[in-house]
């Protein structure tokens, strides 16, 4: 498309006129025992000031050496994240003033970063660097010991903390988007146990650089960058009132000015961030303090090994090798403690014709994906009453149709609140399926169908959803033991439909 | 060459006050540097690598175990301004 | 008592080893004459006996038997003044000592005194340093040099048997050929630069400071050894520093290169370099001509790399953790900027400016990148001379030691006393600078440099050719 039949293309047009184009930028704290550079622990909250060193308190004439295992967490997140990892890189510092940076400097990765490239999910990753987090500043409001005017104290506590920062590509295309990858992503990293990744902690942050575009075009606009939200809700609420914000701008024929903008949950505006410093110039240049980076066999070997399957991998293999939709696939695999369950369920399957049948693997990722998820919501099926193996077994009396859907649902109730045998369960609270064939059957259909002459009447108007209600009259006088299908087919038959 | 607003930007990227004088004698012993030093201008160093340290190792690396850190009145000692367990600044949003 | 301070430190500790001197004593004679400093050499003298050493050793039973060491004042020593002759650090007593003052502490050299510098390592004549010039002992009107000029002038007035100092582009083998003494820049990593207050970080190296090439060994071989866990630029050095015993030069071959050997260079510094070269001769080494086609660059590639590297190593002096802070600043700029007006000197101010403009933004390429390919050419230069050459020598300064004030309203002219000494420093290259002969009455320097890792043989040639020139080291020791 030429840049007239854009111009064309895109005045005036609604919400669909625009794309919106957005990168994130997402910095982790690494769960080391030991800050970036020096030995002094990771601080949790600890008294102010108690956890620091020569090193990093910036005092004159200390040294950084850089703590092997956060380049080992490093190489494990490029690994996962499907990166290029350099053999050789370097450290640059970046120079700016501010209280909490105690050397005047961030020692952080420039042109050399540790990992380049990358993808998870569909989002492709621009590059992977380590850097040191920078202290904590509190504002205290006034006090006499500082001239009576406006003061902040500074806590090196947090100050050094091993940082991984991660930007990808510009690949995502609304908030919902950017909740659901980085969500994805906090995934992917808890399950490497690189980072405690805890947003309300800030041990996850995520910052979004966001323009839009007309739809269709290769172009991109003029971005802002939208800092610091702090939670998975308030990444999808900033990111959607930008997104609203410069979609209004654009259509009113304004133009988005490049500026770093602060969403404020509570009033669910956006600002700008005050700056009295003049265009950052941050003098990146190779940190003489520091050698370059040699990613050794041994380092790579060591980083291989300790990455287990991750969310996405995980979630392809379920869909080519056990033939789960993509839904079903994401929603046990992305939640790598449902994903655990979902096999010991396959393992302790004890249906003789189940192994090879893929609707099998299918059922049992239903039941635990859905039925059993939807029960113990957040909590680790494993932490609950009910086995693998009982959950197995509870799928085949359903598949052997010994139990129906409904009645093998109360079952699963009981399972989650008192555990046990399913069997025993069906036997004692008399769950049993009730034969399709049988009389007794026969007759609580044409019950439900005397007792319902208004749905009848919607059933003969052709409204075949109206079915349902003779359905659900069936299974609560069954307690759910008949068979939807069968109940169907006897209200069809009696009607003559 | 170096001018006046020159300085005075790079003054203010390294933090530094110049009273007027101080700024025009910088400019002209900044420019007299600058003079000389350009001079590795005329050189020719296409393809030739830039060299940080002249010492090639591969960067030590530290294993990952706890030191002793200082305690707080260690690292408060030479603090010129303390409040609440903190090193006090005036504050950045003022 | 006199009598012992006129011994070498090699000697002093031989006396004490053998018994027939207290190591207390020793150090108290020591610090009786440092107290007594007419120099302006020492910011802080110890005011009562040495610590002890920390396993409980006796001095007498250590490898350095107790002589005392001066210390320049930007190695951090604990609970003791570490001001790097800086306003902006003004009563600065670091919780933690340097690795290399640890290890020399270790080795039985307790801290005597902490040595009088130009600011933050940054000059040629220690007239940079915020708590006053210091005086040259053989001319109280001239210079010492520096910026390690307490050091020397210490060392050669016979306050102290020897000292530590640093080197960044020659500052402590300037001021060693000034004050007429001995003095070493190892091979860049060979000393850990833990606890050093950095100049610039990639060139600054620790080195001894001594009254003759014996005393020089035994203080580097305490200095080196393993690498420092706590810096990662710093080398295990490869062998263990022997005595220099060497009497002759027999088939060593020593490079002369002219580009640091004519221009620029004064007539009487120059004559008593050649004569050098002929006792050389006599020694039986071959001096030949030699050339380092990018030398006349380094100064250049030196005065953009090293502002580059403090304007960053210096921004830590904030006023926020330590250190000088202005009063009376409204807010956080002011703070910051006030602060470092009025803490930093002139020069300091100088070299961050010029720093912080050669990393910024447009200027980064045309500047600092452009200077660190003359390094690498630099580097190559000296690698392809020691192909052929077993040492390169050049006269230490281009001058003798000038009157105080000459040269303090002409940056340029004070940076290139550095003309000699940069190059090496560019390389990484141990280099050790010997006393040579007056000029008018004042001492010379006379510069050996060898590759990488070079420096026992480097000392054994430099001792050959101290017993050939037999210099009287002793300006008005008595
Ligand atoms: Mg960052
Ligand atoms: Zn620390």
């Amino acid at each position: 498309m030429s840049a007239e039949e854009t111009a064309i293309a895109t005045p005036g047009g609604g919400d669909g006129a625009w794309e919106p184009v957005i990168g994130l930028e997402i910095h982790v704290q690494l769960s080391t025992a030991t800050k970036m550079f020096c030995g002094c622990e990771l601080s949790f909250g600890e008294t102010p000031n108690t956890r620091t060193c020569p090193v990093c308190l910036g005092l004159p004439g200390s040294l950084p050496v850089i703590n092997a295992r956060a380049i080992h967490y490093g190489l494990m997140i490029g690994l996962a994240l499907e990166c290029e990892l350099a053999p050789v890189s370097i450290f640059h510092r970046k120079n700016y003033f501010y209280p909490d940076l105690p050397k005047g400097y961030q020692i952080s990765q420039y042109d050399e970063p540790l990992c380049r490239g990358g993808r998870l999910g569909d989002v492709r990753i621009h590059r992977v660097h380590l850097e040191e987090d920078a202290a904590k500043l509190v504002h205290v409001g006034s006090s006499g010991r500082i001239h009576g005017s406006d003061s902040s104290v500074v806590d090196f506590n947090r100050g050094g903390t091993p940082l991984v920062e991660i930007v990808t590509e510009p690949d995502l295309r609304s908030a919902q988007d950017c909740r659901s990858w980085l969500g994805l992503l906090r995934t992917t990293l808890r399950q490497l146990g690189v980072s405690d990744v805890d947003m309300s902690q800030g041990s996850l942050r995520c910052d979004a650089n966001i323009s839009l575009r007309p739809r269709g075009s290769e172009q991109l606009g003029t971005k802002t960058e939208l800092k610091n939200m702090n939670s998975f809700r308030f990444l999808e609420q900033g990111v959607r009132a930008e997104i609203a914000r410069q979609r209004e701008r654009l259509a009113g024929g304004a133009t988005v000015v490049q500026e770093t903008l602060h969403f404020d949950p509570s009033s669910g505006s956006l600002s700008a961030l005050r700056s009295k410093e003049e265009a950052h110039d941050y003098r990146y240049f190779p940190e003489p303090d520091l050698v370059p980076v040699r990613v050794s066999e041994e380092m790579l070997a060591a980083a291989r090994a300790a990455v287990p399957e991750l969310p996405a991998a995980r979630a392809a293999r379920y869909e080519t090798e056990l033939g789960l939709s993509a839904d079903s696939a994401q929603r046990l695999a992305f939640r790598s403690e449902l994903g655990d369950y979902f096999e010991l369920c396959l393992r302790a399957d004890q249906d003789p014709d189940a192994s090879a049948d893929t609707s099998r693997a299918q059922t049992l990722a239903h039941w635990v994906g859905g039925d059993l998820a939807g029960r113990l919501g957040e909590q680790d099926p494993a932490d609950s009453k009910v086995t693998p193996e009982a959950l197995a077994r509870l799928a085949t009396l359903v598949s052997t149709r010994e139990v129906a859907v409904g009645a093998a649902r109360k079952v699963l109730d009981q399972l989650v609140s008192e555990g046990g045998d399913p069997e025993v369960i069906v036997e004692r609270e008399g769950l049993q399926a009730l034969p399709g064939g049988a009389d007794e059957l026969a007759a609580l259909v044409a019950a439900a169908i005397e007792a319902n002459p208004k749905v009848v009447e919607q059933l003969r108007a052709g409204h075949d959803r109206a079915i349902g209600a003779l359905i659900g009259h069936v299974m609560r006088e069954t307690n759910g033991r008949a068979d939807g299908a069968d109940v169907t087919r006897l209200v069809r038959q009696q009607l003559d439909l | 060459m170096i001018d006046s607003d020159q300085v005075l930007h790079v003054a203010r990227l390294a933090r530094l006050e110049l009273s007027e004088m101080e700024v025009q004698r910088m400019a002209s012993e900044l420019s007299q540097v600058l003079d000389h030093v350009a001079r590795i201008g005329e050189l020719d160093l296409e393809g030739v690598p830039p060299t940080t340290h002249v010492t090639e190792v591969d960067s030590p690396l530290r294993p990952d175990e706890p030191r002793p850190s200082l305690s707080s009145e260690a690292a408060l000692a030479s603090a010129p301004a303390v409040v609440a367990e903190g090193f006090a600044v005036p504050s950045p949003q003022a | 008592m006199t009598e012992v301070l006129s011994l070498s430190a090699r000697e002093a500790g031989q006396r004490v080893a053998a018994g027939d001197l207290g190591a207390e004593e020793l150090f108290e004679a020591y610090r009786v004459r440092a107290a007594a400093d007419e120099l302006n050499a020492f910011t802080w003298v110890a005011d009562g006996p040495p610590p002890r050493v920390q396993d409980g050793t006796a001095l007498e039973q250590t490898p350095l038997a107790g002589v005392p060491l001066a210390v320049k004042d930007l190695f951090c020593t604990e609970g003791v003044p570490s001001q790097a002759g800086s306003r902006i650090l003004e009563g600065y007593r670091p919780p933690y000592t340097a690795t290399v003052v640890g290890r020399l502490g270790r080795s039985g050299a307790p801290l005597l005194a902490k040595t009088n510098q130009d600011e933050f390592a940054m000059g040629s004549s220690n007239e940079n340093s915020a708590f006053g010039a210091v005086l040259n002992p053989w001319d109280r009107q001239r210079v010492p040099g520096g910026s390690s000029g307490g050091s020397a002038a210490a060392v050669a007035a016979g306050l102290t048997p020897w000292a530590l100092g640093t080197d960044t582009g020659g500052s402590i083998r300037q001021p060693a050929a000034l004050c007429g003494i001995v003095g070493l820049k190892p091979t860049y990593g060979a000393v850990s630069r833990y606890g050093m207050i950095a100049f610039a970080s990639s060139l600054d190296q620790a080195g001894p400071l001594t009254r003759d090439v014996t005393d020089a060994a035994l203080l580097l071989r305490h200095m080196v050894g393993r690498r420092d866990s706590r810096d990662a630029t710093s080398l295990e050095f490869p062998e263990s520093i022997q005595d220099p015993t060497a009497e002759r030069l027999d088939g060593v071959r020593i490079g002369v290169p002219r580009e640091l050997s004519g221009e620029g260079i004064e007539a009487g510094v120059l004559d008593a370099f050649h004569a050098t070269l002929t006792q050389a001769e006599e020694l039986g080494a071959r001096v030949e001509d030699c050339r380092l086609p990018h030398a006349p660059h380094a100064l250049s590639a030196y005065y953009l790399l090293a502002p580059a590297e403090c304007s960053s190593n210096l921004a830590r002096f904030d006023g926020v953790r330590y250190g000088h802070r202005a009063a009376g600043a409204e807010d956080l700029l002011g703070m910051y900027t006030r602060t470092r007006h009025d803490g930093f000197g002139p020069e300091v101010k100088r070299r961050i400016m010029l720093g912080t403009y050669a990393l910024s933004s447009g200027y980064y390429d045309a500047y600092y990148g452009r200077a660190q390919r003359v390094r690498t050419k630099i580097a190559q230069d000296f690698q392809e001379a020691f192909a052929e050459l077993d040492f390169i020598a050049t006269p230490t300064s281009p001058s003798v030691a000038f009157p105080l004030g000459a040269k303090t309203n002409d940056p340029l002219s004070m940076y290139l006393n550095d003309f000699c000494t940069v190059p090496m420093s560019l390389a990484g290259i141990p280099a050790i600078s010997i006393p040579n002969g007056l000029s008018d009455g004042l001492p010379t320097g006379f510069q050996l440099a060898g590759p990488a890792f070079s420096e026992n043989r480097l000392l054994d040639a430099a001792h050959a050719l101290e017993r050939s020139i037999g210099f009287d080291g002793s300006p008005a020791r008595a």
